[in-house]
């Protein structure tokens, strides 16, 4: 019957085109956006291998070695230390030392009366690369590194040569200076006694234990580079003072913001004049000219008035002044920060620093630490925060003083402490030098090329450890919830995190610390900006009852007629071939 | 018998000298104990998600929480105020300007100086998993930012209407448990977070903090699944309940805390025990990673400040102590009455009592 054949054919076809053409429209209409993401990529820099590699040189000058000592020079000689921090993190210390002799012109440097001109005339012959270390080991007898290290009074040095000789006061405290660590990569060591029939390697190895000592200060330590690490690892095994040093440091970002306040409780009677501006320039924005190759930095000033601290100091009568004890100091900033204001405009870490001239009736005003002495700066600083000084001013005018009275606050001395503060919160890391270490003070310039390598390795391993722990939970995350849009953009932003991330380790191995800074500072900034990336919220949680309350309503009413057309068509062919044996048996 | 003197007097040099350096030792000793809880500053995310005039008692759960936020050291800065409806300014409000808290009007816990980030139609689901994530666009301002890193503790403290498993925001969407574990669990992938606080006050409460699986999550609730929780007074004035009973005995327990004050979450969970509050209050410790005994309420309601190498002390309060007003006690007025009446008679003498009745 053709009609039953019609409607035969009409249900197959219809239920040819439900599957053939509509699951796969409904299914692509349905499906969310995602561009590609080279997710293997990503999952390969799940498990991080980094190798950091220090170029060494190793100076000898005239008196060090005997002739056929140096025979063999210039030698080379490579070191590799590995470290398993955890399963998927991986260390690896590559140190290259070179060791040669020192050129004529160097010897001549090496000439000059004091270590501080020594250093400078070498600086001026060659420059050496960020991330190397130059060690000159200069003869035992030399004069050129100060002989005697203070540690006690003046007047021990008479007695030290002769408690020396009864050897019952601890050495440490007479230490001769053994090396000599200049303002940019350069230090002077005191060569180690060497005995003229040993050969070259037995020399050698009797320098390393130095040489390892120079620049484990002068460059990373492991216990650094570990606590930059802690982005990515459980920090179970971290010492208590490691974490104190990395709570106290601040985060690398991308850009920091520096505050200076003036506090002035006691507008009618002092009249404060601080030259802010000139102090900034020369004072703080060398040191920050230093630091930007590690991030940006703004700065800008204000002034409070009537502006108070929150404790009332208390009168101390053996000094006849006011005292802040230490345990009142936490209850000083608060009041005050929510007068401080911030740059609405950039989401920044601020650093702030407080200058507080103390009114006409608490002058002066001292801040006491726990063991009831005075601190010398007067000063104090809290972690990630930023520091205040009190600056006494009573001594600077009369009772018969016109009042207000106008006081031109010395920046040199403000400046000195907010200086020494603000390396100690970007995380200028108080290097601990073993004894018998002096290291020159960076002066005018901030701070000295070695502290600055040390940070850019610290600040390199922490961007690329975030970066990578950025970029892979952002995969994990977009692989588990299906929802979410992946945009173009964002896809772009994945794929170029990854190549930088990539440069960065790769320039680390080769030992490039600038290139690796500036690759991991910009795989740090695209990562960040993918996760962050306003489009990726997951709104849409669909538990899978409601997802079934939202469907059927819709297919079932129309996969019904077909699914019992289709049973039908089914049943009775099967009934027609069960006739059609019946009829041919 | 020289040599042995010589001897005794070096080492007493020696140890009179190394003393000063065993000191500083002992004080880096200190400081490395206090750091262990781990926190350098705190912040707070204060979220009132009803709106409508009758749910004043949630915009008062939301600001007295926020006050006792504030008294104990947060700044507004670190604070992420977001309230759905104005209860202070609403045309039906009696008193303008103000949000109660306890009937008599004792307190006022509007104050004079409160910053509200996200107002009114602000207050989404969005914008409230934004500010968790961070995924805000770069045109919002600071103070509606969470900017908080790897050492900050988060209190989150959230009220409303809600049911198993959601909490409804503005009557019009909900916020599902699911969704707050997630938002969870990407701060803590981006390390946003050193330990959080959850607090919620809603009908069947324990359900949002189950699904929860980041670590250094501490979760209280005002009520378990299948439980409501109750408002606590109503206040025949203003026409409406002032408070929910949870809140109110929480906001009881934190006025008495101040910033050096050694409470620590043990207490907590004591709040509003059933006999109070009707409903179960219910905490969640589990991925906690300290003791809860160990850990001060002022780590997560006050602010802390450190200092280099010395001691932690916990936050001062900025503001004078508060002042009630002096109600006589009710029995009072009836007690002086009967004393009137008894000496008049005592003078008098009894038989004039029929004179008065």
């Amino acid at each position: 019957m053709p009609e039953k054949q019609r409607g035969r054919y009409a249900a197959l076809a219809i239920a040819a085109v439900v599957i053939v053409v509509g699951i796969p429209l409904w299914w692509k209409t349905t499906e969310t956006y995602r561009a590609w993401l080279p997710f293997s990529e990503i999952s390969e820099l799940d498990s991080l291998q980094l190798q950091l590699s220090v170029d060494i040189e190793v100076v000898f000058s005239r008196g060090t070695l005997t002739p056929e000592q140096q025979k063999k020079f210039p030698l080379s000689h490579v070191n590799e230390k590995e470290h398993q921090v955890d399963a998927k993190t991986g260390l690896r210390y590559k140190y290259e030392t070179r060791y040669r002799t020192a050129t004529i012109m160097e010897e001549d440097a090496l000439n000059q009366p004091t270590a501080a001109e020594a250093d400078l005339s070498l600086h001026m012959l060659s420059e050496s690369s960020c991330g190397s270390v130059v060690v000159y080991v200069i003869p035992e007898s030399s004069t050129l590194l100060p002989e005697v290290r203070f540690r006690a009074f003046v007047y021990f040095y008479i007695l030290k040569s002769l408690l020396k000789l009864i050897m019952l006061i601890p050495a440490v405290y007479f230490q001769d200076v053994k090396v000599y660590v200049g303002q940019r990569r350069t230090a002077l060591l005191r060569s180690p006694p060497f005995k003229t029939s040993w050969n070259l390697k037995e020399v050698l190895s009797n320098l390393d234990v130095e040489v390892e000592q120079v620049v484990s200060t002068m460059s990373f330590g492991h216990q650094d580079i570990v606590a930059a690490l802690s982005n990515r690892v459980r920090m179970t095994k971290v010492t208590k003072e490691s974490m104190a040093d990395s709570m106290r440091a601040i985060k690398s970002s991308p850009g920091y913001e520096i505050t200076f306040s003036l506090l002035n409780p006691d507008p009618k009677s002092h009249s404060l004049h601080w030259d802010i501006e000139g102090a900034v320039q020369s004072y703080i924005q060398p040191l920050l000219n230093k630091l930007a190759p590690i991030a940006n930095f703004s700065v800008d000033s204000q002034i409070l008035y009537y502006a108070v601290l929150g404790v009332n100091p208390r009168f101390d009568n053996s000094v006849s002044a006011y005292t802040l004890s230490a345990d009142s100091l936490s209850h000083v900033i608060n009041p005050v920060e929510a007068r401080l204001g911030s740059n609405a405009a950039s989401s920044n870490p601020v650093l702030n620093f407080l200058l507080y001239v103390p009114d006409a009736h608490h002058s002066p005003l001292f801040i006491r630490d726990h063991s009831k002495r005075e601190v010398p700066s007067n000063a104090f600083h809290s972690p990630r925060w930023g520091g205040i000084m009190v600056y006494n001013v009573n001594e600077m005018y009369g009772p018969e003083a016109e009042r207000p009275v106008d006081i031109n606050i010395n920046m040199a001395k403000v400046m000195g402490v907010f200086l020494a503060q603000l390396r100690l919160m970007l995380g200028v890391q108080h290097t601990h030098p073993p004894t018998g270490f002096v290291l020159q003070s960076p002066g005018s310039a901030g701070l000295a090329d070695w502290e600055l390598d040390r940070l850019l390795w610290s600040r390199s391993v922490e961007n690329i450890a975030t970066a990578s722990t950025t970029i892979t939970s952002l995969a994990q995350l977009l692989d588990q919830i299906g929802n979410i849009v992946i945009n173009d953009n964002i896809a772009q932003q994945v794929s170029s995190a990854v190549t930088s991330l990539q440069s960065a380790v790769a320039e680390l191995e080769a030992g490039n610390l600038a290139f690796a800074l500036q690759y991991s500072r910009e795989a740090i900034l695209a990562s960040e900006r993918a996760f962050f990336d306003p489009s990726l919220l997951h709104l849409l949680y669909f538990p899978d009852d409601q997802k079934f309350a939202i469907y059927i309503p819709l297919f079932l009413p129309m996969c019904v007629p077909i699914v019992l057309s289709l049973l039908k068509i089914v049943s009775e062919a099967k009934k027609r071939r069960a006739d059609k044996q019946a009829k041919s048996d | 018998m020289d040599y042995y003197n010589l001897l005794t007097t070096c080492a007493f040099i020696h140890l009179l000298v190394s003393i000063p350096y065993a000191y500083s030792n002992y004080v880096e000793n200190k400081a490395g104990q206090f750091f262990s809880s781990g926190h350098t500053n705190n912040w707070a995310v204060l979220v009132c998600t009803s709106r409508f005039w009758f749910n004043y008692r949630h915009v008062a759960n939301t600001l007295s929480v926020y006050r006792s936020v504030k008294r104990l050291g947060i700044p507004d800065s670190h604070i992420v105020l977001m309230l759905a409806d104005d209860m202070a300014c609403n045309y039906r409000n009696p008193k303008p300007a103000t949000v109660f808290s306890h009937k008599n009007m004792e307190l006022n816990v509007y104050g004079d100086d409160v910053e509200v980030d996200y107002r009114g139609y602000e207050v989404t689901v969005e914008n409230f998993l934004r500010v968790l994530t961070g995924r805000l666009p770069p045109s919002t301002p600071r103070s509606k930012r969470l900017l908080s890193d790897d050492r900050s503790n988060i209190l989150i403290y959230l009220t409303g209407h809600g049911g198993n498993g959601f909490l409804k925001f503005q009557d019009s969407e909900e916020i599902s448990n699911m969704e707050l574990a997630d938002a969870f669990e990407q701060m803590w992938q981006k390390r946003r977070y050193n330990e959080l606080l959850f607090i919620i006050d809603t009908c069947q409460g324990a359900s949002m903090y189950e699904r929860f699986y980041s670590p250094n999550l501490m979760a209280l609730a005002s009520s378990q699944v299948g439980e409501d929780s109750l408002s606590h007074q109503p206040d025949l004035a203003i026409g409406v309940h002032l408070m929910d009973k949870y809140t109110f005995y929480l906001l009881e327990f934190l006025e008495e805390v101040h910033p050096a004050s050694q409470a620590n979450m043990n207490d907590l969970f004591k709040v509003c025990p059933q006999s109070q509050c009707v409903s179960t209050p219910g905490h969640r410790t589990d991925l906690f990673q300290r003791n809860p005994g160990s850990v001060l309420i002022t780590d997560f309601f006050g602010s802390v400040l450190l200092h280099d190498m010395k001691q932690l002390v916990a936050d001062v309060s900025s503001q004078k102590p508060k002042q009630k007003d002096w109600h006589p006690p009710d029995g009072f007025i009836l007690g002086l009455w009967t004393l009137i009446l008894l000496v008049f008679f005592q003078t008098y003498g009894i038989k004039h009592l029929k004179h008065i009745f």
